[in-house]
């Protein structure tokens, strides 16, 4: 079996510990998204604040494990701030590095390669591939963050 | 301990295997238990000697294919004291029983505002249905509380049972482990004059089973835990209620007569069992039957208590108030379905470093979401032991557990 040390790298505890951006935005003008993962009963709350194709905020709330939570922190670290679809090039490399198929429901990124996206501490999620039942923790916070700017911008 | 385990394990040819290079420590059999011998043989027998389709052939091995699937429903209905072998109807699965009685006999009983009564700590099998109810017919459906300790809270069960026409409980809780007083809750429920439904399947597998001294109208269970197939399950009911339902599925095997107008079923319980049913998975429910009665269900339930007392007294001993076991502290009040929160790490990471030791335990809301939410956890890490199980096993988890601190505990 892969080493557990894979799975819990450093840097991901670290964020579990010590999440960032954790919390609540006001909805208007930020919109709320809920994520499920029916089989351990994780659930992701995110709240994003988009104005003019940019992040400006971002927190997130609910309840999972040491995966899912420093997911959600170091996706909340690298996506605020950045434009929609810079997110989008993220997403795709994320899912990629995750070696999952791209999903027909996302938006292609327009422009640039994902290949070249620099995923920074995103990167020590790697690990998780060798433990195929986790991925899906894992992704569920960029699920519903994608969910959650898709009604932003359908709102605006 | 009754059992001699390590006989019992030798029965089981999965015991032989390791994972990760560890003995396997296999403390899920609340999700589905192993398989001895005998049920594998007699699933391979089948297939190998009986095979073909049965009530339908003149030749000889359907009429053994026949005499092998009511054979088994014999051997079921003996094991849970049913007063006839034509009250077993059997099922995919128990979820699929209860679905049964919900789609025929409640379909056909209930109406808008009809009450029917479960509890807060139900399996989802024995939830959804009710709400599909609800949203199809308007029924009003009703839960009984749970207290702290795990048990039902009955004090305000008057009031919850005024007017009822379905009680549905759970014998024995999955996450909790809680014996619910069955025999009380269906005098009640006849009180009133409604009818009494039990979701057995963490009963069956664990104590003896007798339906009449249950006071049910329907009970359902589930053949893989308790040593059988997977893809069989059973609903009980008394033959005056099973005679007035309409039927479930239609098609082959459920009728007497297929016209252009119409058609007109079959006598029970093959009313209910449309199409080709699972022989080969109803013939190993029979030898599983058979397997159990030969360890002795008392012997299976002493086992039970023994064991479970030993892994409270062990892990509480070992990890104080880092570990909160929840439901029962009695294990008299409860079978050996241990949930636990350890240190504040979430389930999904204390069974993953678990697994590394080769100790399958189960993470997560176990199907029952509302009782989750009463706990206040989105989910817990749970163990759950069987005829297999010694105290070597509740050793290993404990030993396993404290090696979760290298990655959580700073
Ligand atoms: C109490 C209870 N009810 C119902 C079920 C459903 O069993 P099955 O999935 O075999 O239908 C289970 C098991 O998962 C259970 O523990």
């Amino acid at each position: 079996m892969p080493d557990l040390e894979d799975l819990y790298r450093e840097i991901i505890l670290d964020h579990y510990r010590n999440p960032r951006n954790r919390g609540e935005l006001e909805t208007p003008p930020a919109v709320r998204a809920e994520g499920f993962n029916p089989l351990c009963g994780d659930e992701v709350i995110i709240y994003v604040q988009v104005a003019d194709g940019v992040i400006e905020d971002i927190k997130f709330g609910g309840q999972g494990c040491s995966i899912s939570q420093a997911s959600s922190s170091m996706m909340s670290a690298a996506v605020k701030g950045r434009t929609v679809e810079e997110l989008q090039q993220f997403n795709h490399a994320f899912r990629s590095m995750m070696s999952i198929e791209p999903d027909p429901d996302d938006p292609a990124p327009t422009n640039g390669n994902s290949a070249d996206v620099k995923l920074g501490d995103l990167e020590a999620l790697k690990g998780v591939v060798k433990f195929p039942v986790r991925i899906k923790c894992a992704t569920l916070s960029w699920h519903t963050l994608t969910q959650a700017v898709e009604e932003a911008q359908a709102d605006s | 301990m009754a059992l001699d385990t390590a006989a019992v394990r030798a029965d089981f040819p999965i015991m032989c295997r390791e994972v990760h290079g560890r003995r396997l420590v296999y403390l899920d059999s609340a999700a589905t238990s192993h398989k001895p011998r005998p049920v594998i043989d007699a699933v391979t027998d089948y297939y190998e000697r009986f095979n073909s389709n049965v009530h339908r052939g003149s030749y000889q091995l359907a009429v053994e294919a026949t005499e092998a699937l009511e054979e088994a429903r014999r051997k079921v209905a003996n094991f849970i004291g049913a007063a006839r072998d034509s009250e077993i109807v059997f099922a995919k699965n128990a979820t699929e029983a209860i679905n049964l009685v919900a789609r025929t006999w409640g379909r056909a009983n209930l109406g808008p505002g009809d009450p029917v009564v479960i509890t807060e700590l139900e399996h989802h099998a024995n939830i959804v249905p009710w709400h599909m109810l609800t949203a199809e017919q308007g029924i009003d459906l009703r839960w009984i509380p749970i207290r702290s300790d795990g048990h039902l809270d009955l004090s305000d069960l008057d009031r919850l049972l005024d007017g009822a026409r379905l009680v549905s409980v759970a014998a024995v809780s999955n996450v909790l482990g809680t014996i619910n007083p069955i025999r009380q809750l269906a005098d009640a429920a006849h009180d009133v004059g409604a009818l009494m439904m039990v979701d057995a399947s963490q009963y069956t597998p664990h104590l003896p089973t007798d339906v009449a001294a249950m006071g049910a109208d329907f009970v359902a269970f589930t053949g893989h835990k308790m040593c059988g197939p997977t893809g069989i399950g059973v609903l009980w009911a008394k033959s005056e209620l099973l005679e007035a339902m309409p039927p479930f599925l239609g098609g082959g095997e459920m009728i007497l007569n297929v016209t252009k107008e119409g058609f007109s079923t079959a006598a029970v319980p093959w009313k209910f069992e449309a199409g080709t049913p699972p022989i080969a998975e109803a013939v190993g429910l029979g030898a599983a039957v058979d397997y159990l009665n030969g360890l002795g269900m008392e012997q299976v339930r002493e086992h039970e208590v023994a064991l479970t007392g030993y892994a409270l007294r062990t892990l509480n001993q070992r990890y104080g108030d880092d570990i909160t076991i929840h439901g029962p502290t009695e294990p008299a009040e409860r079978g050996g379905v241990l949930s636990f929160e350890y240190k504040g790490i979430h389930p999904h990471d204390v069974a993953q470093v678990l697994d590394r030791s080769g100790v399958c335990v189960r993470a997560g809301h176990h199907c029952a979401k509302p009782l989750m939410r009463v706990l206040g956890c989105a989910a817990t890490s749970r163990a759950s032991m069987y005829v297999y199980n010694d105290e070597s096993d509740v050793d290993a988890l404990a030993d396993a557990l404290g090696e979760a601190d290298v990655f959580f505990i700073e």
